[in-house]
């Protein structure tokens, strides 16, 4: 009989609330316009003076490139905090892991090469069709988390300066960017007509490897400079 | 715009420079931040509101950023809060990991500029979408602010703050995404103009609401509140009950006005006022309950946070009365800021000092910490409303727009919430100032303080008095766009 | 049914099994997973709205907020999975305890040097696939 009460509470009570909802949301998604409300035609009437050709991408890193700022800086705030914690470093890097599962080591010395590449060319594809820097930026973060599974990489305590490069060099180069248009009298983040293309193809490749790097650091966890290792494994 | 690229310029630096140069550097942004501030306030009171659409692309394809007299406000206050938090920062042990190493407390200075970007990032814009990403780096760098004190209560407290938070995140999303499908626009007065009554407009107001009402700690949605602000380093205590909470009002505040007015019933505004009601007395009568310090100044947050929701049913059809009831919530807030953020810092220099925050262990510190025990006096002062501080003309206003609409019912709560007030900073100061022998405070065991803490806490409470003169020229500024 | 109704009942239903897991489950990890399959609700609203004219051109700007939303959600994420693993140090569970309960009589002192053994207990997917919430010490 308790134990019913306890179910009753624990299990159905929430369940029939969240149907509720569930009701109510999907009245209200049902009752949205059928015809799409939206900003297709603003995008598509600036989008040639936006200095690319997929929309998605004049929209993250143009007209609302501050957006992106933000969220770039989301991510160099993750990794302050995740380090702010001080946990231990995963154990990556065990040669028992890797002697145990060679065919991880042989799968991940086929896959990096080629998923570096694709990282590459997503980024580099992202200013014309689907892809760009967080899509690229994904994959190459991917890339590292296999090698430091496979230990082929390893992250180092002496390491302090290039992590902390690497983890805020997004930023860094998205302000001294929003600053420069400032300083040249422009509205703030508003690129040059025709020098908008090379600024966000410079962006979009720091994006890239800052967003990998940032990534496989939160998987890594620690902060690298305050971290004990056992020695590493470092061929690669 | 430099009010949100420096703070963020600031976490760059701050992050990668050790502890000391991380101080220096935090306080060279600190007075850029104040020159900013000072400068777009001159701007908005030469030519009224300010527009800015970012990128040169204008709404609703682009960002556009918002200037008037409420967010000046609110930047100002930011800018007072956090510059004295910083300064107090400075002198404060910071306990947790690795304390006294090179790094303890070194990641408070990147963390709280993140704090700092987001919060001059909510009260300049102008979009729905932008405001969500500068709640989610409020929201995360919060957090990690409490949990940097790394005793297992911060911990635990932290993580409960943190579930909270991401599901208040998630709820306002939701009501973004029905919102923009909705409407196909993401600018705060294109969506007010479009607000139509139908399912989706309802469901996303209620989610909004709710998810900001999380976020704000609005009765009974205030239980991770309490724990966190009280397991918190002590500037970072200051920083959450002084100015977190604050933004999302700000936010709750803003959308009300500009977004949901169309839909927005009288019925939806009693609620939030009722809510805020019981918040106030609940919060005050928990207050009372404490045994320790710092939860009792938290449970006593609780409380004032209601009477910044009543706001809502008092200022409702947007008449003289309800400029007044407007203006007063939101003098309400800014005092509340000064005064709440000193008092955590005076505590927190006792709490360190005496190695212990039960109210039993004060005794004597009066004669020991007496810059510390003045700060706490002056900003108990403001909490419990009485003249001259600013706390007083805020409760006024309020009061004065209870009896003038007619409902007589939220002046009695003030009234009572006042008294309650009165209570439990007389518990704090009885004890404060009791002369008892073999206290804590006259024993060896109790730590010497550095003057920096105890003056910062000490110049931000008489400042809520300074609030309490110069209301005048600042309540002129507030109604500089105001939505009546 | 119009192809976006179809979507969106399927995101509706993706956010509210997310939400009652969030609600029911206390295990910390499983409450993370949960607040992500809200999130990815969320996004499918988002990105289906975007074409609900399948002639059109899809609207570029839901997918530029889901991106961002989905590097926002990654973020939160990773910090709220640290945190698990210091509530596990501090608490010797991977579940919040009623609010009253005495969080100083945690059996593991949360001193940073000597949380590295509990630690790889909850990194274990053994551990953190059971139900119960109690890790054998």
């Amino acid at each position: 009989m308790l134990k019913l009460t306890a179910i009753w509470l624990t299990h159905l009570l929430p369940g029939l609330l969240v149907t509720i909802f569930g009701i109510f949301l999907l009245q209200a998604v049902i009752a949205l316009p059928a015809q799409p409300v939206g900003l297709t035609t603003e995008v598509q009437r600036e989008l040639p003076n936006s200095g690319v050709t997929n929309p998605v991408t004049a929209v993250l890193l143009n007209f609302r490139g501050y957006d992106t700022l933000l969220e770039i800086a989301v991510l160099l705030l993750a990794v302050v905090a995740v380090w702010s914690l001080h946990v231990v470093p995963l154990r990556t890097g065990h040669a028992r892991y890797v002697a145990e599962t060679p065919v991880l080591a042989h799968l991940v010395r086929l896959l990096a090469p080629v998923m570096i590449l694709v990282a590459g060319y997503i980024t580099w594809i992202g200013s014309a069709r689907p892809g760009g820097a967080f899509q690229g930026g994904s994959v190459l973060a991917a890339a590292m988390v296999l090698l430091l599974l496979a230990s082929m990489i390893g992250i180092r305590p002496r390491q302090r300066w290039p992590l902390r490069v690497v983890a805020v060099l997004g930023l860094a180069v998205f302000v001294v960017i929003a600053g420069g248009t400032l300083v040249v009298g422009n509205q703030f983040l508003e690129y040059p007509r025709n020098q908008a293309y090379a600024l966000m193809l410079v962006l979009e490749s720091v994006l890239t490897i800052s967003i990998g790097g940032t990534l496989a650091l939160l998987f890594f966890g620690a902060i690298p400079e305050t971290a004990s290792f056992e020695t590493m494994n470092d061929e690669g | 715009m430099w009010p949100i690229l420096l703070p963020l310029i600031g976490t760059i630096f701050t992050f990668l420079f050790k502890r000391g140069g991380a101080a220096t550097i935090s306080l060279v942004t600190v007075s850029a931040i104040t020159l900013a501030v000072a400068g777009l306030t001159r701007q908005v009171l030469q030519h009224g509101e300010q527009y800015y659409a970012v990128g040169g692309w204008e709404a609703p394809l682009g960002i556009a950023l918002h200037a008037d007299g409420l967010s000046v406000l609110m930047l100002i206050m930011t800018t007072i809060v956090g510059a004295s938090t910083s300064v107090y920062a400075m002198g404060y042990v910071f306990q947790g990991p690795r304390a006294g190493s090179a790094v303890g407390g070194y990641f408070f200075w990147p963390l709280w500029m993140f704090l700092w970007t987001a919060l001059n990032v909510i009260f300049l814009s102008a979009d729905i979408f932008n405001l969500y990403v500068g709640l989610e780096i409020l929201s995360l760098s919060a957090v990690a602010l409490v949990t940097l004190e790394g005793k297992p209560a911060a911990i635990v407290a932290g993580m409960r703050y943190l579930l909270a938070s991401f599901l208040g995140s998630l709820a306002f999303l939701l009501g973004v995404a029905l919102l923009y499908t909705a409407s196909g626009t993401l600018e705060l007065n294109s969506l007010g103009t479009r607000m139509l009554s139908n399912p989706s407009s309802g469901l996303a107001l209620a989610l909004i609401m709710l998810g900001l009402a999380l976020k704000t700690a609005l009765f009974p949605l205030h239980f991770w509140l309490p724990p966190a602000h009280a397991s918190a380093a002590a500037p970072v205590s200051a920083l959450l009950s002084g100015l977190v909470v604050k933004a999302t009002f700000y936010m709750v505040l803003r959308l009300w006005f500009d977004v949901f007015p169309a839909i927005a019933t009288p019925a939806v505004a009693q609620i939030l006022g009722a809510l805020g009601a019981v918040g106030i007395l609940w919060g005050s009568i928990l207050a009372l309950r404490q045994q320790q310090l710092k939860l009792l100044i938290a449970f006593s947050t609780v409380a004032q946070i209601g009477y910044l929701f009543l706001l809502f049913p008092l200022s409702n059809g947007m008449t003289e009365i309800g400029l007044d009831a407007w203006s007063g919530g939101v003098y309400f807030a800014l005092t509340h800021a000064c005064a709440k953020a000193a008092a955590f810092m005076a505590t927190g220099t006792l709490v360190y000092a005496l190695g212990s925050d039960r109210l039993d262990d004060l005794p004597g510190t009066f004669r020991r910490y007496p810059l510390s025990v003045a700060a706490f006096t002056v900003a108990g002062v403001n909490l419990m409303g009485l003249p001259p501080s600013g706390g007083f003309i805020a409760k006024w206003l309020l009061l004065t727009s209870a009896l003038n609409s007619g409902q007589w019912w939220f002046a009695v709560v003030i009234l009572a919430g006042s008294l309650l007030g009165a209570g439990y900073v007389f518990m704090v100061l009885s004890r404060m100032l009791l002369d008892q022998p073999q206290s804590i405070a006259d024993s060896k065991q109790a730590r010497p303080v550095t003057l920096t803490t105890e003056l910062s806490a000490l110049a931000l409470a008489v400042f809520v008095f300074v609030l309490g003169v110069t209301a005048t020229p600042l309540i002129a500024l507030l109604r500089i766009g105001a939505p009546f | 049914m119009s192809q976006f109704q179809i979507y969106g009942l399927a995101s509706v239903l993706i956010f509210s099994i997310g939400l009652y897991g969030f609600i029911v489950h206390p295990h910390l990890v499983r409450k993370i997973l949960a607040m992500n399959i809200m999130s990815s609700g969320i996004f499918l609203l988002l990105v289906s709205a975007a074409r609900r004219d399948m002639h059109a051109i899809p609207d570029p700007v839901p997918h530029a907020m889901v991106l961002t939303g989905i590097v926002v959600s990654v973020s939160m994420t990773a910090f709220a999975l640290a945190l698990t693993r210091r509530v596990v140090a501090a608490t010797g569970v991977a579940a919040l305890l009623w609010m009253d309960a005495p969080v100083e009589a945690a059996p593991i002192a949360a001193r940073n040097d000597e949380h590295s053994r509990d630690l790889d207990r909850v990194a274990d997917p053994v551990a953190a696939d059971r139900d119960d919430i109690h890790l054998s010490v």
